[in-house]
Formats: structure tokens, C-alpha cells, sequence
């Protein structure tokens, strides 16, 4: 089941359109995904990312054009893809009634891994789970159970994962936590596609980052690339306000970015 | 990856089983319904009911078992539904797994679940004064019947579950069939209604399902009954199924 490397990019997209009855949701993507790297598929709501990574994940059919994901085509051989991908949906696709613990030893089980439980164990400690492990799914804060629907994708190593808008609806602690999950991914050699609607999101976490705008990828490139596309910056003198959430994260003591121990439910 | 559909499917069926030991509220609002118009119909209605030689509760349990069915599948659609809407369904379907074991868990969990009552609504029943002579070969062909008939009141659960817009719109399909068993021999003899519902009733799937199961409990003849009863279940199996899975590769692109 464990699928031979095969040479070229992670992910090929090409020429990928799709409609639902006269709305055209993705009209001619292409993108290339290089190994190993962080890329972040950019756009408000709408743009077509999720349709993008449904398609990837084998869960959709395209109209039109193709996609490889870790040189298998989607269509063509859709359970080699499987076998080289996890995805983390939108929403996080965790068990509420089963244990965090239970939540990995399941996804281990399923993917016909020897020794569950220790794997699922070791997931718990470097996703700081630990001691939230034995307890319900349902009693978890949004930023735990991010950080467990990560820890779910990555038990089997599968080369290729998607985290769609991994961020969505979290309070900024929930979205530090999974950043450092996220970049410890790729640290390990994963390759990772990304959606998201934050713009620093994107800044903070990827490689090369593509702009889906009304099915379509209008920018493509690397950040300082993309600098590049607007005019050069001039010396300006500006007061320096710090953001709200550099208040919030200050006032609640939450600029120890490692501090992620997960007791805060 | 077909290989490995039964190591898979048990997998995800051992999950959906702790849903259903999880919250064993769910078996409790399931018999709950039964064993109440148990009490009522044998304490208030009963009386009124002329049932001959046969004690009331013995007549009309057969009934109350199709009923505490036709409410325990409402939960089968509910926890299919919760699937489909946290996107754990969709999680699965994106690993390497054999993707119909998703559904197939559900549809044991349906009939362990639906076990569980049965046996419950049986114990209660026990308690109520029914009693049969039934030996083990009657005893099985009921278990084979409620069996059959659950499979496929699941199989009907499983529409719902995949393709309804709303929680409530994943449990409401199973009101009328709650309500079918009123419109048939369950509770009183047909020969006491009026014409066209008369001919409703004798000609309804539960009726007949109902009769086999009686005459199975009193150790009368079953006569041709049991093969209507039969052929209604797997027909109602069949056409659901399709249905199902219809709407599974609808919903699974």
C-alpha cells in the first residue's frame, strides 16, 4: 500500500474546472506543488479553494483538466491517491464522543498500522494532548481539537497533506497552536497545501502562495514575489499601533508562543 | 483496498458501537415510546379489545416490536447525518480504506442498536404478562423476521441520513412509520374497520409481518402469511438499498 516516489512535483494541477449547474466555481486552474514545501491557495470565501482540495482529495470529480497528487492522477487512479494523502477539512473531522486518544488509535487501525496505541501516544506528547487524551473529544477547546485533526493526518506519514483553512473560526492562541503544528509538518519533509482566507496566514506559514480569485489563479510565486508586483516601498514615518490581537495576546499572556499545553478548556 | 472492507468495516463499527454505549439516552428514547403505548393500549384500550383466547399484550407486542423499530432507525439517520455534517464521513472517504465499510457500520450499529431494544421492549413485555409457547425454532424465525425487517427499515434510515438538510429532516421519516402498525392488525382485529381502511390495512407490510409474528408466538399455522411477510421485507430491502445507494454516490461524487 505504501506508494513508490515518483519524480516531479508533489502536486500537478491542470486546466481544473468545475460548475455547479450554471455557477462556475473553478474555471482553469493550474498549480504546481514542489516537494517538501508549504504552499497556501489564497481567496475569500467562495474562490473555489475548498472545490480545489475536494477535487485533490479524490472526494469530487473535476468537469475538465487534471490533477496528479504525488504523481498519481486523481481520476484515473484515485485509491493510490488515498493512499498518499490525508485531509483536514474545514471543519475538524474528529470523533466528539470517542477520546482524543481514541480519535488516533482509530485513524491508525484504519490505516492497518502496527502498535495503535503507541502511536497514538506519541502524536498525544508532540501535539502537547497528553494529558487531555483520555478525555471526550467534546470537552476539547477549538484549538485542541485543530491540533488533533492534525496529529489524525499525519499517523502514517502520508506525503501529501491538505489542511483546508486550518484556522477558521479559532481565537489567535488556537491559531498560534496550529501554526507550530503546521511548520513541524513541513520541518519533517511533508509536502502541505493550504487554504486560507488570512492573508497572514499565508505570510507567516508558506513556501509559495497562489491567489485563487473567482476560480482562477491570478497570482502565483513566492512572498518575495510577490512584494515585488507592487511598487517599490518608500520610507515613510508612521506611528506603530499594535494590532488588537498583539493587545489580546499580551493582556492574556499568551505571547509565549510555545506554551501550548492545551489545559485551556 | 477491498481487501481489507471487513477488517475495516469493524473497525468503524466498533466507533459508531461506542457512539450508540456512549449515549445510551438514545436506546432509552427509543424503547421509551413502545413501552408507554404498551402500557396504555393493554391498561386503558385493552380491556375494549376483543383478542379471544390470546391475552392482549401477547397480541398486540408484535406490533409494538415493529414500532420500537420504526423509532430506533430514526437514530440510525441521526448518526449518519452527524457524519456527514462534522466531515469526519468525508475524512474517511479520503483514506485509504475500503469507503462502502463507512456506510455498512452504520448499518450494523442500526441492527445491533435496534437488538438492544427489542430485547429491552421483550423484558417489559415479560414483566406485563406475555407469555409464549414458542420453542427455539419459533423464537429464531421471529428473530429472522425482525432481523430482516430492521436491515431494511435501516436501509430507508440511510436516505435521510445522507441527504437531509437538517437534523430534524433526518429523524422526522420515521413519524409515518411509526404510525403505520395503527393502520393494521398490530392493536385491534381489521375485521372491526370500516371498508377502504379495512382493505388498507390487510394489504399494508406491516399486517403481515405483524400476523406471522403472532401466529409464531401463539403456535398457530402460519399458512402463506409468512411469505407476504417475507416478500414485503426484502422487497422494502431492495428498493431502499437502491435508493441508499443512490444517493451515497450522489453525495460521494
Amino acid at each position: 500500500m505504501v506508494t513508490q516516489s515518483i519524480a516531479g512535483p508533489a502536486i500537478r494541477v491542470r486546466g481544473l474546472k468545475k460548475s455547479y449547474g450554471k455557477l462556475d466555481v473553478l474555471c482553469g486552474v493550474d498549480f504546481d506543488v514542489e516537494r517538501g514545501t508549504i504552499f497556501a491557495l489564497l481567496g475569500s470565501n467562495g474562490a473555489g479553494k475548498t472545490t480545489t482540495v475536494r477535487i485533490l482529495a479524490t472526494l469530487l470529480k473535476a468537469d475538465a483538466g487534471t490533477a496528479g497528487v504525488h504523481g498519481f492522477d486523481v481520476a484515473a487512479h484515485p485509491a493510490n491517491v488515498r493512499a498518499s494523502i490525508s485531509l483536514t477539512g474545514q471543519f475538524a473531522a474528529v470523533d466528539e464522543i470517542l477520546s482524543g486518544r481514541e480519535n488516533l488509535v482509530l485513524v491508525a487501525r484504519l490505516r492497518h498500522l502496527e502498535n495503535p496505541g503507541a502511536i497514538a501516544d506519541d502524536l498525544l506528547r508532540s501535539f502537547s494532548l497528553t494529558d487531555a487524551g483520555a478525555r471526550k473529544v467534546s470537552t476539547y477547546s477549538g484549538g485542541m481539537r485543530r491540533r488533533l485533526d492534525i496529529a489524525m493526518s499525519l499517523i502514517g506519514n502520508p506525503p501529501v497533506i491538505f489542511l483546508d483553512e486550518p484556522t477558521t473560526g479559532l481565537d489567535p492562541e488556537g491559531r498560534i497552536e496550529v501554526w507550530h503544528a503546521v511548520k513541524k509538518l513541513a520541518g519533517h519533509g511533508t509536502t502541505v497545501l493550504l487554504t486560507t482566507q488570512y492573508l497572514n496566514e499565508a505570510e507567516q506559514l508558506a513556501d509559495r502562495i497562489a491567489i485563487l480569485h473567482q476560480g482562477r489563479i491570478i497570482v502565483n510565486g513566492t512572498l518575495a514575489e510577490l512584494k515585488r508586483l507592487f511598487p517599490p516601498a518608500t520610507v515613510e514615518y508612521v506611528e506603530k499601533q499594535p494590532t488588537l490581537e498583539e493587545i489580546f495576546l499580551a493582556i492574556t499572556g499568551s505571547d509565549n508562543k510555545t506554551d501550548a499545553t492545551g489545559t485551556n478548556a | 483496498m477491498t481487501a481489507y472492507f471487513f477488517a475495516d468495516t469493524a473497525v468503524l463499527t466498533g466507533r459508531t458501537l461506542r457512539h450508540v454505549t456512549r449515549s445510551v439516552d438514545t436506546i432509552i428514547t427509543t424503547v421509551i415510546t413502545p413501552v408507554a403505548m404498551m402500557l396504555m393500549f393493554v391498561y386503558v384500550f385493552g380491556g375494549a379489545i376483543d383478542t379471544g383466547s390470546v391475552s392482549y399484550v401477547t397480541y398486540m407486542l408484535p406490533g409494538i416490536l415493529l414500532i420500537t423499530v420504526a423509532s430506533g432507525i430514526s437514530y440510525t439517520a441521526y448518526r449518519l447525518f452527524t457524519d456527514m455534517q462534522s466531515g469526519i464521513f468525508e475524512r474517511f472517504h479520503s483514506m485509504p480504506i475500503a469507503r462502502s465499510g463507512v456506510l455498512w457500520a452504520h448499518v450494523v450499529t442500526s441492527l445491533v442498536a435496534n437488538l438492544l431494544s427489542l430485547v429491552i421492549v421483550v423484558g417489559v413485555a415479560l414483566l406485563m404478562g406475555f407469555r409464549s409457547g414458542a420453542g427455539v425454532p419459533a423464537w429464531l424465525a421471529v428473530a429472522g423476521i425482525l432481523f430482516l425487517f430492521t436491515l431494511a427499515l435501516t436501509w430507508i434510515a440511510v436516505i435521510p441520513g445522507l441527504s437531509a438538510a437538517s437534523v430534524e429532516g433526518a429523524g422526522a421519516f420515521a413519524y409515518p412509520l411509526i404510525f403505520l402498525p395503527f393502520i393494521s392488525s398490530a392493536f385491534v382485529p381489521t375485521e372491526t374497520m370500516p371498508a377502504p381502511v379495512r382493505w388498507f390495512a390487510e394489504h399494508q407490510p406491516v399486517t403481515s409481518v405483524v400476523d406471522t409474528i403472532r401466529a409464531l408466538f401463539t403456535e398457530q399455522p402460519l399458512g402463506d402469511g409468512i411469505w407476504i411477510a417475507l416478500a414485503w421485507c426484502v422487497g422494502i430491502l431492495v428498493v431502499a438499498y437502491v435508493f441508499a445507494m443512490a444517493s451515497y454516490r450522489r453525495k460521494t461524487g
